[in-house]
């Protein structure tokens, strides 16, 4: 039943080759990122009316980290019912997945701009807009790509138990293929592109992100 | 005068939930041009003061002019240095410097001249791209000052500017800010504990009694014609100030430790009981 590894090496090539794998990589990578954007928005902008308002803060901030504590795949049923057994169900807890990290690092974020910066930004008549833009937005910088870290974690991990579970093309469905037609080097094929594009992001888009922030902002010594 | 404070009321609610005065019926007038500084003991509401006059907060009565206009909201026309630069790391010192002409709305080309110009002033030509993180800590100050003066003030605001560094340093900026004072004849507020550092730039020395903050006293410093003080009226003047704020420190320290210690006693006993019959 376990597959010899020339033969996963070649399943491999040939998916990519052909198209099959390929295909999978651009659907998912497609829906991640749609999610991934729309929870990077949603989240920085909850951030702001908890950080702002305290009574949002003490009703939607409390009910988020209860929600941030539900797994997203638990909301699949849910959406399922909502919106059927579709591509928008995968989007929804790919999005829902990533939204609440996102809420509470950006939220942490904006509360640790040292007062002294807002200070500085309102002595020199910054305010509204400006002030959210040239101050409290790039001071939260750090906090908020390592919100982005976790959240595409998070995203990721939704979007392949998604896929799996709702089809609709992608890497996840062609796991449940290789399964349902007992083609293990498949299986192991699509595991082992999964783990590469999982740590690609991590270790060089997010990892240089944070690195560059940090060595510009001389928390750490350039290399 | 220019900037008049009239009549001032501030009390802050503390952790126990008690209404305490820190500032109680401050007069002061400060004519245009000059350079007048506040010394007192830790928590006399200096800091507050200053802070009123910036705009960052409010009074609870009376009220403070800047050439007849009341101040109700932070402005570029009162732009405060604070203790710490607090430069932004995400921006280069130039973008630094030019922040307060954005929000101006001042043309990018001639901002930038001016922002230039400034950082000259400074000795700051070389460092033009650095980031904050690379400069010392004398050259974050002077980054700071450099952005303050951009905006040409009418009065800069000075929160203990030069208490976060180096002896040396100091000095070297003490001479700087009267360079810059006497070139650009903004006038300056500033902030200090440091009695030799507000008897060697001001010409005005206001000293607070504390608990609550109040004037005690005006001392003005004696200039010679050329600018240049002599060492024996500066010392004469320091000594002034210092028996002045004596009973001050007294107060914060009996508050502080109890009873049981008296600075002037101390100082008494000590004297009596260290004379070992010399006069016989």
């Amino acid at each position: 039943m376990f597959p010899s590894l020339t033969q996963v090496l070649d399943t491999l090539f040939n998916g990519l080759v052909s198209g099959q794998i390929t295909l999978a990589i651009g659907k998912s990578m497609g829906r991640i990122l749609l999610g991934f954007t729309i929870a990077i928005v949603v989240g920085l902008i909850l951030g702001y009316f908890i950080w702002r308002y305290k009574l949002v803060e003490d009703t939607l901030g409390f009910v988020v980290t209860a929600l941030q504590s539900i797994p997203s795949i638990v909301w699949f049923p849910l959406a399922i019912i909502w919106f059927g057994l579709n591509d928008f169900s995968i989007l929804f807890i790919v999005t829902i997945g990533a939204t609440w990290t996102m809420t509470v690092n950006a939220t942490s974020g904006f509360k640790n701009v040292p007062q002294l910066y807002q200070r500085v930004a309102k002595v020199y008549g910054s305010s509204g807009f400006h002030f959210l833009r040239t101050v409290i937005l790039p001071a939260s910088v750090p906090q908020i790509i390592s919100g982005l870290r976790i959240a595409w974690a998070f995203s990721w991990r939704a979007l392949m138990a998604g896929e799996l579970l709702g089809g609709g093309g992608g890497l996840g469905q062609l796991l449940e293929m290789g399964r349902s037609l007992g083609q293990m080097d498949l299986v192991i094929s699509v595991m082992i592109i999964i783990a590469i594009i999982g740590t690609i992001v991590d270790n060089v888009v997010f990892s240089r992100l944070e690195r560059n922030v940090e060595v510009k902002w001389g928390i750490r010594k350039r290399a | 005068m220019y900037l008049t404070i009239d009549n001032i009321q501030k009390s802050f609610v503390n952790d126990r939930k008690e209404n305490v005065k820190v500032l109680d019926g401050i007069n002061l007038n400060v004519k245009k041009g000059s350079f007048v500084s506040i010394v007192g003991p830790s928590g006399c509401g200096k800091s507050t003061l200053l802070y009123l006059v910036a705009g960052l907060d409010k009074a609870d009565s009376g009220e403070i002019r800047v050439d007849g206009d009341l101040v109700s909201k932070p402005g570029p026309e009162r732009v405060v240095v604070f203790q710490e630069a607090g430069l932004f790391p995400w921006l280069t010192v130039l973008e630094n410097v030019i922040y307060g002409l954005n929000l101006k709305k001042m043309p990018k080309e001639e901002a930038k001249a001016k922002a230039l110009d400034v950082l000259k002033m400074v000795h700051l030509s070389k460092y033009v791209n650095s980031y904050p993180h690379e400069l010392s800590g004398g050259m974050k100050q002077r980054v700071s000052i450099a952005r303050a003066l951009v905006m040409e003030p009418d009065i800069l605001l000075m929160d203990e500017p030069f208490s976060a560094l180096d002896e040396q340093t100091r000095m070297v900026l003490h001479k700087e800010l009267l360079e810059i004072w006497r070139k650009t004849k903004v006038t300056i507020f500033f902030i200090t504990h440091n009695i030799r550092e507000a008897v060697l730039l001001s010409e005005e020395v206001v000293v607070f009694a504390t608990r609550p903050g109040r004037i005690k006293e005006i001392i003005s410093v004696p200039t010679m014609k050329d600018g240049v003080t002599p060492d024996s009226v500066t010392l004469n003047t320091e000594q002034r100030i210092l028996s002045i704020l004596q009973e001050e420190i007294e107060k914060v320290l009996k508050e502080e430790i109890g009873d049981d210690y008296s600075f002037k006693t101390d100082h008494l006993h000590r004297g009596d009981s260290g004379d070992m019959g010399s006069h016989i």
